[in-house]
């Protein structure tokens, strides 16, 4: 099947919880087995509470997330026009954080990396962040 | 996320129920120190995920926040029952090491 969708919304936490069920609710149609749909979900949680958090860390700005499926893959984008990253192969470290008194795990792109069969980190300083991301859904019997 | 707390002989659990992110946590930090304040130092206290649908790294963080303080007050901390989902983060972050999963015995 091939389908395509964009939204855009504001860099709120509340958000997160938001996007991360518009997708669960865009692959449903593939029927992905429980732990599919459960690593594109984190791995889109993850990516969106980067935005927030690291893209906008002191104003409100939007977030675009597009996802495109085309046969068993799903292409999901989410993009920011916020602060960048100054290193995002350092970014991309487990444990590493900017914000270490936050209590935060520095484990987010770790995760996305290992839950997505595909991953792309695209980041300029003052121009925002996007990541790329793809998994395959398996085709499970019926 | 709503959190609950049950008292069983040398045992505090603490019941993390619905959904752990980002938008969350704060709340959740706040509500499981305070269980944790009242701890003794002849309790253990375990997390139970039967009830978390969803967590994403930002867990990872606060459950390892929590593991600091209880270090700090001598108090061992275990994972109970977490999802597939819940389990597979866990196991990531490597969280298993210092807070093992607890076995009802």
């Amino acid at each position: 099947m091939k389908n395509k969708m964009t939204i855009k919304f504001d860099s709120i936490s509340q958000n997160e919880s938001f996007a991360r069920n518009v997708i669960a609710s865009f692959i449903l149609p593939l029927n992905p087995s429980v732990s599919d749909l459960s690593d594109v979900k984190t791995a889109v949680s993850e990516a969106v509470t980067n935005s927030i958090v690291h893209g906008y860390p002191d104003s409100v700005g939007e977030v675009v997330m597009t996802a495109e499926i085309s046969g068993n893959d799903v292409h999901i984008t989410i993009a920011d026009s916020g602060i960048g990253i100054d290193d995002v192969e350092k970014a991309c470290e487990p444990f590493f954080t900017t914000k270490p008194d936050d209590e935060r795990s520095g484990m987010g792109f770790t995760i996305i990396k290992t839950f997505m069969d595909e991953v792309k980190v695209v980041s300029k300083i003052n121009c925002g962040t996007k990541i790329e991301m793809m998994k395959t859904i398996s085709k499970q019997a019926v | 996320m709503e959190i609950g707390c049950k008292a069983e002989k040398n045992k505090i659990y603490i019941f993390f129920v619905g959904e752990l992110d980002e938008y969350s946590s704060s709340k959740v930090k706040q509500k499981v120190d305070k269980i944790i304040d009242q701890t003794t130092v002849n309790q253990s206290v375990i997390f139970d995920f039967s009830q978390t649908s969803f967590m994403d790294s930002t867990g990872i963080g606060v459950l390892l926040g929590r593991y600091k303080k209880l270090k700090k007050l001598g108090i061992k901390g275990y994972v109970y029952n977490p999802s597939f989902q819940v389990d597979k983060i866990l196991q990531i972050s490597g969280i298993y090491d210092v807070m093992p999963k607890y076995k009802r015995g």
